[in-house]
């Protein structure tokens, strides 16, 4: 079966598996966005308690495997009574997991603001929480924008995970396809082509878009 | 020295804008500033020159309250600025407390510190905004005759990125006395900058001094500028001030030793 006539047969699949995909990863992002957030301050805060609930989950998640986790999420929690639909254990594992690496990220770039800043804003009368909301975070942003983008593309490889518990996302449907026709060059070979195109030619180029967006807003471009 | 020997307020009539009562500052094992006493009255413009590690900076960042105190009390306007009153006695001022009481304090940076997301124009309202909840049209306003006032209008929308440094410090005061604080502190502020513009930022200090009847505390290698515009100079030396007074007699005629090694020193190497 050629390429074309594949495509032509399994095309709806691949394409409503594409579209679960995407949806994971968006959603899986904004988890991961408020997360590493949360996360990030929490890492700085003078508060022990909150530092110490930060630095827990950073380790946790960061020190197992996402594979692990979305079991955990979808198939242990139940057992304490917290039930979640197999497209939201998704999301959310895959969104805490690249969280908790997004929170180191969120933590260095809050720190690699000059302290000068800090000084500036504190001079001019600034509460601690209009000093980071006005003044580092902005700053901070720019900072975080590049590595964030290869986190991104971890967080995108991440989703295929979802598959393993019935996440009918494109990694999912193609299994599905090789399992009943055993295409497998052809099935395997069109999930990497859209796989591929998802991270260098919608991910990269966003994230360059909006760095250069932020670069503008510093009077830098 | 208690801390409850400390007045809650200084009595009517002895009322400098700023007071270090027995002031001490240590890092570690080291100190400082070492039990420093100094007024500066309203109005009066109060240069600190001395060498190297001296402490001057650290007097200004105290007073900022960017450093904490580790003994005694500073009193802006008469009231404790580094303490409140808990009853009836001076305890270590909180967060809430300190952010109310420095804001009548502004404060110049060696290095600017301009906030580079903002234009000339936003740096300036956002203190007026942000802090005292100002109106936007009305915080334009006054940022803006500002500006004016510091040779920087039309350069008012772009961003510091675009600014020499003599323009980005010309903004950075203008972003200061948008606050209207009593009283302004200097930290070097043309240290960082190349010769030929150090004059623009010069003048917009000597304008402030002739044209304003804030009260000043500047940190500055430029003995000449110091001698034209100040009231008094203090020489620090160890985190005490070895000797003060009017400029011409404190360069003409000083009287400590230290305070002549200093001044030749200086006056060999510029
Ligand atoms: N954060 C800090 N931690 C430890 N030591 C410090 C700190 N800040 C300042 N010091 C020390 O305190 C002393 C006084 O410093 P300060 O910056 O006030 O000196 P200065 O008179 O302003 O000197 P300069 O002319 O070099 O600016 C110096 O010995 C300095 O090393
Ligand atoms: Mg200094």
């Amino acid at each position: 079966m050629s390429l074309l006539e594949f495509l032509q047969t399994y095309g709806s699949l691949i394409v409503s598996g594409t579209w679960v995909t995407v949806i994971q990863f968006l959603l899986a992002v904004v988890v991961a966005i408020l997360a590493a957030l949360t996360a990030g301050l929490g890492k700085l805060s003078k508060n022990v308690l909150i530092r110490g609930v930060a630095i827990t989950y950073i380790e946790i998640f960061r020190g197992t495997s996402l594979l692990v986790q979305l079991f955990w999420l979808f198939y242990v929690l139940p057992l304490f009574g917290i039930t979640l639909d197999k497209f939201t254990a998704g999301f959310l594992s895959v969104g805490l997991n690249i969280g908790s690496y997004g929170a180191e990220i969120v933590r260095g770039s809050i720190q690699a603001v000059p302290r000068g800043q800090y000084e500036a804003a504190y001079a001019l009368s600034m509460s601690p929480a209009r000093r980071m909301r006005r003044i580092i975070l902005p700053q901070a942003l720019v900072l975080m924008l590049p590595p964030w983008g290869n986190l991104l593309i971890e967080l995108l490889k991440g989703t295929a995970l979802v598959a393993l518990i019935s996440v009918a996302d494109l990694m999912f449907q193609t299994r599905q396809i090789n399992a009943s026709t055993f295409l497998s060059a052809q099935a395997f070979g069109t999930a990497l082509i859209i796989y591929y195109i998802l991270a260098r030619f919608l991910i990269t180029p966003f994230m360059r878009w909006l760095e250069r967006v932020m670069a503008r807003r510093l009077g830098r471009a | 020295m208690d801390l409850s020997d400390y007045p809650l307020e200084l009595p009517e009539g002895d009322r400098p804008m700023v007071r270090f009562m027995n002031v001490t500052k240590r890092y570690g094992t080291l100190t400082v500033l070492d039990r420093l006493d100094l007024d500066v009255a309203e109005g009066e413009m109060v240069t600190v020159i001395g060498p190297s590690g001296s402490g001057k900076t650290t007097v200004l960042r105290m007073l900022m309250t960017l450093e904490t105190i580790n003994g005694g009390v500073i009193y802006v306007d008469g009231k404790p600025l580094t303490h409140m009153e808990k009853g009836g006695k001076l305890v270590p001022a909180n967060e809430r407390y300190l952010r109310k009481a420095r804001s009548s304090i502004g404060m110049c940076f060696q290095h600017f510190n301009l906030f580079p997301h903002m234009t000339a124009l936003q740096n300036c309202m956002e203190g007026p905004v942000q802090v005292l909840g100002m109106s936007k049209s009305e915080a334009r306003a006054r940022s803006e005759e500002l500006l004016e006032m510091v040779g920087m209008i039309d350069k008012k929308d772009q961003h510091p990125s675009r600014l020499s440094g003599g323009q980005q410090q010309r903004v950075a005061i203008a972003r200061a006395l948008a606050m209207r604080p009593k009283v302004m502190l200097f930290d070097e502020v043309t240290s960082a900058l190349d010769p030929e513009v150090i004059g623009e930022v010069t003048n917009v200090i000597r304008q402030l001094v002739a044209e304003h009847n804030l009260t000043m505390l500047m940190v500055t290698h430029q003995m000449g500028f110091a001698r034209d515009i100040s009231d008094r100079i203090c020489f620090f030396y160890q985190g005490k001030i070895e000797e003060e007074g009017p400029p011409e007699q404190l360069f003409e005629t000083p009287q400590k030793e230290r305070t002549q090694q200093f001044l030749s020193a200086v006056k060999d190497a510029g």
